[in-house]
């Protein structure tokens, strides 16, 4: 019984910290350009097409291919930004929101449109053994997912903290005009916050593929809903908010998943969104903003 | 219903003769054998279609929060109608009616469950708790197995709104659509519209932001509901997997070409995107590609320096000020 709470536990931790570097794209575009990136989840399924083109499709090494993979990605939200967000960046929420649901059915149908809608089976490029801690056993993709995941919340926690462009960043996110003001490039920094973003969202891609070994073009739609729930979780705008909520959310998934039902599961997911936003729609770690006239 | 019948201006008689042209042109096409059955069996769709986006328009276009869950109100609808129709035995009128009020209700309670984190939230997180509605209601759905049975789903259901009894789905569709046109004239209307534009300012002047969004909302899921019973009693049969956000979209979509707060404009766009894609069978692949295209170059073309140009030149509006210069003229 104990061992079967810690595999499913673990099994948690994996899918929740693909959620959670997902939801770091979330949160990151949602605190400086105040916009849900709808499109985001599909950044996923780019990424994870891109790695089968370059691993099946054009024989490259898998190190060449991941790299490929994130180029593509960031190349793909920098474009989207500029092309359909841009545009848009002083229009109301709900025009912004539209265009956003927009790209993510452009993304999903131009992929239905090459790749058919038959799912294509994908061998996981990460062949590890699992590991074994007396009768617990933990595969080998998990260990990766959670070294992946830690090493790259780790950069990107020096990054936003240490680095010039992550205080331009911080700084872009607190106030545009302010920050223009002291000789900030806007655009530039709101473009580099989409390329981060959908890097990240193009190692959650590669990692979600390993685990799950078919490849459609409507798979990043549910992995990006559940992570824009981690982020709301989380408290959004926040980057330890996002990490936080990812697990947790992973975490419940897998629990319900368990011990209450199956089909429920994403139910429950969604349960946790909507009490969430009734109790504290501010998130575990968000900030409580007062309304101004 | 009272403000149905209160003041008849010209403008109302002008729909309401609209709406009995278009019964009768539609019945002359079908009785002379002008439409072919293909587009016999458009007829009800087209009108289930015009229902959802003359609703959804309410809450979208006029209350000014996007709902991305409306096909979870449809499928309330047309589940908790379907259900009583394959259960029960009664003579098909009074089953059909008690059937549609079923529908409807179920959806409105449903859109006041709903409507109430609506009070807390806006814009973007709104929209995201009405899309997870939907996904709970879909699941929720499968998992009932024993009275829904789940993902195969429930078939069987008596054919009440097919296109024989069209003049029944037209008579339906034609109260939605003049209820919402005239609860957007009225009072309550102008309070909805007032929340969309400015809603501290709304609240300054006493107007009851949450009571009105509430409303709206319930309203909306309402006559969604009753388009769910439409559409169950037209195809048959009906799976949970038929609700989902991709629904929500296509009626998204709809509001968003005819026009977000105009009417006639939802009625036009449901009618042509739902013949349309019957026209280009052969297309279908594109179909979304189109949709998506559009949904973006609309939304930048509201918001760019081009059309705030023309409306500055005034070349747009001078030709509609003309037209509603004359209008006013002869009232």
């Amino acid at each position: 019984m104990l061992i079967s709470i810690l595999e499913q536990l673990i099994n948690g931790l994996r899918t929740g910290s693909i959620y959670a570097l997902i939801a770091l794209g979330y949160t990151m575009v949602y605190g400086i350009a105040k916009m849900i990136n709808f499109a985001h989840g599909d950044i996923i399924m780019v990424g994870a097409y891109t790695l089968y083109i370059g691993i099946a499709l054009l024989n490259l090494s898998i190190p060449i291919s991941i790299l490929l993979t994130v180029i593509v990605c960031s190349v793909v939200g920098v474009a989207v930004e500029k092309i359909a967000y841009k545009p848009l960046r002083n229009a109301p929420p709900l025009a912004v929101l539209i265009t956003a649901i927009g790209v993510s059915y452009f993304l999903q149908s131009v992929s239905l449109l090459i790749f058919k809608a038959t799912p294509i089976p994908f061998n996981s490029v990460i062949n590890l053994q699992s590991v074994k801690f007396g009768s617990l056993n933990i595969s080998g993709i998990t260990i990766v997912t959670l070294i992946v995941t830690t090493i790259s919340m780790i950069i990107l926690t020096l990054f936003i903290n240490k680095t010039k462009a992550g205080t331009a960043m911080r700084a872009v996110s607190e106030d545009k005009g302010a920050a223009q003001l002291v000789g900030i490039n806007v655009n530039k920094t709101i473009s580099m916050t989409f390329a981060i973003g959908s890097a990240l969202a193009a190692l959650a891609g590669i990692l979600y593929i390993c685990q799950y070994q078919t490849l459609k073009p409507t798979m990043g739609a549910l992995p990006g809903i559940k992570a824009f729930v981690a982020a709301v979780l989380g408290g959004i705008g926040s980057i330890p908010g996002a990490m936080l909520g990812g697990i947790v959310l992973g975490i419940i998934e897998s629990l319900s998943k368990a011990y209450i039902s199956t089909e429920l599961s994403d139910a429950i997911v969604f349960g946790v969104l909507v009490v969430v936003l009734l109790v504290k729609p501010s998130g575990i770690l968000g900030k409580k903003q007062n309304e101004k006239v | 219903m009272e403000k149905l019948f209160q003041k008849f201006d010209k403008k109302e008689i002008r729909n309401v003769a609209i709406l009995v042209i278009g019964y009768i042109f539609i019945t002359i096409l079908i009785k002379g054998g002008f439409l072919n059955r293909q587009y016999t069996s458009l007829l009800v769709p087209i009108a289930v279609n015009i229902m959802l986006a003359v609703s959804l328009n309410l809450v979208t276009g006029f209350l000014g929060e996007l709902s991305l869950g409306h096909a979870c109100f449809m499928s309330i609808g047309a589940y908790s109608s379907a259900i009583f129709t394959v259960n029960t035995n009664l003579p098909a009128i009074l089953q059909f009616i008690i059937a549609l009020v079923i529908g409807g209700i179920m959806a409105a309670i449903f859109g006041f469950l709903i409507g109430v984190p609506v009070l807390r939230l806006r814009g973007d997180y709104l929209a995201i708790v009405t899309l997870g509605f939907g996904e709970i209601i879909k699941s929720v759905l499968i998992a009932m197995s024993g009275i829904t049975n789940g993902a195969k789903g429930l078939s069987k259901i008596p054919l009440y709104s097919n296109y024989k009894n069209y003049t029944v789905v037209y008579i339906i569709m034609a109260i939605t659509v003049l209820m919402i046109t005239n609860l957007v004239k009225s009072r309550d209307g102008r309070a909805i519209c007032a929340v969309r534009d400015n809603d501290i300012a709304t609240e300054s002047i006493g107007i009851k932001v949450s009571s009105y969004k509430i409303r709206a909302f319930v309203i909306s899921a309402f006559f969604a509901g009753i388009a769910g019973v439409l559409y169950a009693h037209n195809v048959g049969i009906i799976k949970p997997t038929t609700f989902d956000y991709n629904q929500s979209i296509e009626i998204l979509v709809i509001v968003v070409l005819g026009g977000m707060g105009s009417i006639q404009g939802s009625v036009i766009a449901a009618i042509i995107l739902t013949v349309l894609p019957e026209l280009l069978r052969g297309a279908d692949n594109y179909r979304m590609l189109l949709y998506s295209i559009a949904l973006i170059l609309i939304m930048i073309f509201n918001h760019s320096k081009i059309k705030e140009g023309l409306m500055e030149n005034r070349t747009l509006s001078k030709l509609f000020q003309k037209k509603g210069g004359v209008e006013n003229g002869t009232s």
